[in-house]
């Protein structure tokens, strides 16, 4: 790390530096663009993957905390920007030089209304155009009266804002047009039965071929964010549930261990395994749930019923120790809410024993399917950089040849011990992503049964916590393999029992975003299929 | 007709319109038996249609490991009449923006198309509505009407969803028709006769699928994708696609309107089931063996139309079977499995056909 | 009189949980009096809408994935002949309104609503649905969906479980067979009443451009 701030603080004599468990680098705006470049460029710093863009506004000034790692060393680091014109805060865009900045970007555009110059896109991204204020800034006016519920129509323009930097240095405000004027718009969504959920597609095509498509977020978007900074650190958790409702657990723990490294609280052995086992439980209920609706998506609704079985199975087991089928707010800051149900092991072992067979099944009625092959094989081919340099991680990214577990990554709670290989395709099609999930079952299988023989038979499940817990000032990153690839947690304390900025990174954004690239001049019926295999879910991507 | 089976309605009919024709002039009793057979018609065509929706959701809530339809009245028998009760007095919307005469006329054509088709089918020893010498034709070129009207539905909504839906089906079903009618073509040419009454007395000791052995299983087989394809059923639901165009041609029909393209899907089923059985599986004909009296005479006990609806059900559900199992082809898919396999292995599988009649190498 | 005991899908009069506004319903059936004839049209009707309750494919988050497990094997809504989930509002009975409304989709939810064919019903599912849930406080969140549509059923849980989402359908359906197609039916006065004073005003301009 030492070496890594020399270097930079050679190249960038402005730059200074905080150390903590991640290297921060302040820099001033106008160099900002030089600065992520040569960190993705240089050979020896290789940050080709931008993990997130977590907006800001300290009351003094607005900013960005950019984090980025690096696929080849698996390092952080993160750079820190900031301006202090809060009517007209402009920034760099780096969307030149990661794809999945625009929408980043766009993210922050729509909540702290900071303009990024170069953004080829700088529409708002979750909330309507005619939304007044900026509603994770501090001093915005929630009063209902000012954006009240309407009835009406959604207000839309088929034009979006760009400001460019002139040779001159000068900014020019500019209105492209989005689609062309004679292109045949097709709206698809959002309420669609192929979406999964809220999202929409406004879809040019030709025949039925797709030439571009535009994607609407926010049909969902409820301002968790937002919502976290008036609660306390417990009641924060609950809200990971509502997320992506498959990995509630995995987003849990990916919360929980972000405030417990915070506080400095050390989580018992037996409640880390219970965490981890729960994890691959929600995983392999997930994919199992991926796997039906892809396949009733492409109209083999068979599938559904019998992947649902060994959902129900797991969700059974899962209801005897958390008490819910869904949102089950299991872990705690600390440990978990309550001990495993005595029958928890032969549950598992029940379900574990039906598994292989199961996944045979699925595999014979549908993976080697003539017709599930033409119409998957060679569809939505996504390139390993691409997949880079959009963020598309889980199964999806792994697909497309990057192992970008996160489990193995960074590894974190018990995962070091366990003994499992990152399943890992080059293909890069939705044959890929759809054999990659199908592997991840069992997959998540062995590692359970390795998680088993390790659960310690006795000993707490919860460590001594306040009852009022109060972080130090600062700010902390976690991230942890959700069912559908990275989920992070940007935590910064003020000091006080509530978070400052909580910032969620979902996998599902990304996911969503990538499928414009990947559709293109591809049939409309390979956008349900590209759209099922990135496997997004939508209250996740939206928060 | 001969007495194949106990039942033979042709007696009956004569009968009946020698009773008619004694009582009255014979314009009066033509018209009268025009009359009663359309309301026949009319009243067999709803009952086999709803009893097909509970068939079909009976079939696939077993294949998915569920109960199906079971608390309106027993085994749920009655789910398809609460079904149609409510259908039936359901708005229907009136749009704007919208051709409302193709809009409205569209459904009947589909339904009328499917109800002509209908007629033609023989459903047991001497119960046919019409048996004339080119029956088959008939048969053809009504169920070509459909078509039309589901391009016409999609087109007259004024909705991009419907428009996508009608035209892929356009061109399904155009392709598709050929399949259909060179494979019935086959048939034809083996039994040398359009006439639907004479294709089922030819096969009263050997059904055409036995006698014409190797040509007659390709037909079959390539008759049943195309059928399938014909009536938009799953692998080859493009045109209703839900996933990709929400209900596809009849995406903006409510009521009785919609009720008319679901009732056209379920019988249009069972059309191509009949007509499978008819040229294939020896239509009403018991299963019979030459030589063995004994045994044709037990098969006879069973009534003809039992023979008839039984086949058909039977191919009703390897047609259900398909849908339930495989995923859906994509358009492309779909048109280059027509024109590049089906139809090239059709024309040899007609020559094939000829030859095996001149030269005489069948059963029979 | 003796008050006509409305029961649905076989469970007995003595099983439900809410009895008294359906009884209500029925003594107000009642006393505006109707004529045999009508009477059992009316019966018939309703025995037929009440059974035959197709809902629209509709979900915005967690109470929809609850919603796919109530078509499953393990909850089979097809039991009752739910299963035909139209995608098409134009088709459907009712909308399971499973999942948080936001400003965003307000406008969209609405229209859904107004596609769907009479008779239409709404069932507000989830604790989202009914009061915004635990997403009330939010900026960006409609705080139930009462004030947009009129709602026939709530069905409270976040989610809520199957079972219970099975029942809200079955009150539904009691609620339908207390009904009236011939002369006034007493949800659909409401229900317009509702929408004149909720109308959806035409937008002058709809795209700003």
């Amino acid at each position: 790390m030492a070496n890594l701030q020399e270097k930079i603080s050679r190249l960038f004599p402005e730059a200074t530096f905080e150390e903590g468990e991640i290297l921060l680098v302040n820099i001033p705006d106008a160099r900002l663009h030089d600065l992520v470049k040569t960190l993705r460029d240089d050979k020896d710093m290789n940050f080709d993957y931008l993990v997130t863009i977590v907006g800001m506004d300290w009351v003094s000034s607005l900013g960005c905390v950019y984090y980025l790692t690096s696929t080849v060393s698996k390092e952080f680091i993160s750079v820190k920007t900031s301006t202090t014109d809060r009517d007209n805060p402009m920034l760099h865009s780096i969307a030149d030089l990661y794809r999945i900045a625009v929408f980043y970007e766009r993210e922050v555009f729509d909540f702290f209304g900071i303009k990024f110059i170069n953004n080829p896109d700088m529409r708002r991204l979750f909330l309507n155009i005619d939304w007044v204020g900026y509603p994770f800034r501090k001093d915005y006016d929630a009063n209902p009266e000012i954006n009240p519920v309407s009835i009406e129509n959604e207000r839309q323009t088929d034009h979006t804002d760009v400001w460019m930097e002139q040779p001159d240095g000068s900014i020019k405000h500019e209105r492209p047009r989005v689609f062309n004027e004679d292109d045949f718009v097709v709206n698809i969504g959002p309420q669609h039965p192929a979406t999964h959920g809220v999202l929409r597609f406004r879809t040019a095509v030709d025949g039925e071929t797709i030439q571009k498509i535009d994607v609407y977020m926010g049909y969902i978007h409820r301002g968790v964010e937002k919502l976290c900074e008036d609660l306390t650190y417990m009641q924060t958790l609950h809200y990971m549930d509502r997320l992506d409702y498959f990995s509630a657990h995995n987003y849990h723990h990916g919360l929980c261990l972000c405030i417990e490294k915070a506080a400095g609280i050390e989580v018992p052995r037996r409640a880390q395994v219970i965490r981890t086992l729960m994890d691959e439980l929600s995983r392999i209920a997930s994919h199992c749930l991926f796997i039906g609706t892809f396949c009733m998506d492409l109209g083999a609704t068979t599938m559904l019923f019998y992947t649902l079985r060994v959902r129900e199975q797991i969700l059974d087991i899962m209801e005897k120790t958390c008490g819910a089928r869904m949102t089950f707010n299991y872990d705690c800051i600390g440990g978990v809410m309550a001990d495993l149900d005595p029958n928890f092991v032969e549950d598992v072992k029940a379900l574990l024993a039906v598994l292989d067979k199961n996944v045979a099944e699925y595999n014979k009625l549908f993976t080697g399917n003539v017709i599930a092959q033409n119409r998957l094989t060679g569809v939505g081919h996504l390139s390993r950089e691409d997949a880079i340099s959009y963020a598309i991680t889980g199964p999806s990214g792994r697909a497309s040849g990057w192992a970008c577990d996160v489990r193995k990554t960074h590894p974190y709670s018990v995962y070091p011990e366990l003994k499992f290989e990152q399943v890992v395709r080059t293909e890069g099609d939705s044959m890929a992503r759809f054999k990659n999930r199908v592997d991840e079952i069992l997959q998540s299988k062995g590692i359970i049964e390795q998680l088993l023989e390790i659960l310690p038979a006795e000993g707490e499940y919860c460590a001594k916590v306040p009852k009022v817990l109060k972080l130090p000032v600062g700010h902390w990153f976690q991230v942890v393999e959700g069912c559908r690839g990275l989920f992070g947690i940007y935590l910064e304390s003020d000091g006080s029992t509530k978070p400052y900025r909580l910032k969620i990174v979902p996998p599902g954004l990304p996911a969503a975003a990538v499928v414009d690239h990947i559709t293109r001049n591809q049939k409309i019926a390979d956008l349900i299929t590209i759209g099922g295999s990135m496997d997004y879910i939508v209250p996740d991507m939206d928060r | 007709m001969s007495n194949y089976t106990i039942d033979n309605f042709s007696s009956l009919s004569t009968w009946f319109d020698t009773m008619l024709n004694s009582y009255m002039p014979s314009w009066l009793a033509t018209t009268l038996e025009c009359v009663l057979v359309g309301v026949g018609l009319l009243l067999v065509y709803s009952v086999l249609a709803l009893f097909y929706i509970l068939y079909e959701r009976k079939i696939c809530a077993y294949f998915q490991c569920r109960l199906g339809p079971n608390r309106v009245g027993p085994w749920g028998l009655l789910q398809s009449i609460a079904d149609m009760f409510k259908i039936l007095i359901k708005e229907l919307i009136s749009l704007n923006h919208i051709d409302k005469f193709l809009f409205a006329l569209a459904p009947y054509l589909v339904i009328i198309a499917s109800m002509l088709c209908f007629a033609v089918l023989p459903w047991g020893n001497g119960l046919q509505i019409i048996d004339f010498n080119i029956g088959i034709f008939f048969l053809l070129a009504c169920s070509s009407i459909g078509v039309l009207g589901i391009l016409l539905a999609g087109w007259s909504s004024n909705n991009k969803f419907t428009l996508i839906g009608a035209l892929r089906s356009g061109a399904q079903m155009v392709s598709y028709e050929l399949s259909v009618g060179l494979s019935i073509l086959t048939m034809v040419v083996f039994a040398g006769t359009m006439d639907v009454g004479k294709i089922v007395t030819a096969q009263a000791d050997h059904w055409f699928i036995f006698s014409a052995h190797i040509p007659a299983i390709i037909a079959f087989i390539i008759y049943m994708i195309a059928g399938t394809a014909e009536t938009n059923r799953g692998p080859f639901d493009l045109p209703e696609a839900e996933s990709e165009l929400t209900a596809g041609y009849h995406t903006e029909y409510s009521g009785i309107h919609f009720g008319f393209f679901y009732l056209a899907e379920y019988l249009n089923l069972f059309i191509v089931s009949g007509v499978a059985t008819l040229l294939f599986f020896g239509g009403w004909m018991p299963f019979r063996v030459a030589g063995w009296d004994g045994f044709n005479e037990i098969m006879g006990y069973i009534p003809s139309v039992v023979w008839f609806l039984g086949k058909a059900f039977v191919i009703s559900f390897i047609i259900i079977w398909f849908k339930w199992t495989y995923p859906r082809l994509r358009i492309d898919q779909l048109l280059s499995l027509e024109w590049k396999y089906l139809l090239p292995v059709n024309l040899v599988n007609l020559a094939l056909m000829v030859w095996i009649v001149v030269e005489g190498w069948y059963f029979g | 009189m003796e008050m006509k005991q409305v029961t649905a899908q076989g469970l007995p009069y003595e099983a439900w949980k809410d009895n008294e506004y359906i009884e209500k319903l029925v003594s107000e059936l009642q006393a505006s009096g109707t004529n045999v004839l009508v009477g059992s049209l009316d019966k018939l009707i309703n025995w037929g809408r009440s059974n035959s309750l197709w809902p629209l494919t509709f979900a915005t988050s967690c109470c929809g994935i609850e919603f796919v497990s109530l078509g499953a094997a393990r909850f089979d809504m097809a039991r009752f002949g739910w299963e035909v989930a139209r995608a098409s509002p134009r088709q459907a009975d009712f909308m399971m309104v499973a999942g948080t409304i936001v400003h965003r989709m307000v406008p969209v939810f609405r229209r859904l609503y107004d596609q769907l064919a009479e008779p239409k019903y709404v069932i507000a599912c989830g604790s989202c649905a009914i009061s915004g849930g635990p997403f009330r406080k939010s900026y960006h969140v409609a705080k139930g969906i009462e004030d947009i549509v009129p709602v026939d059923v709530f069905c409270p849980g976040c989610p809520p479980r199957p079972e219970a989402m099975i029942y809200s359908i079955m009150q539904l359906s009691r609620k339908v067979k207390v009904e009236r197609f011939f002369g006034g039916v007493n949800r659909q006065e409401s229900q317009n009443e509702f929408l004149a004073a909720h109308p959806v005003t035409e937008n002058p301009a709809d795209n700003i451009d």
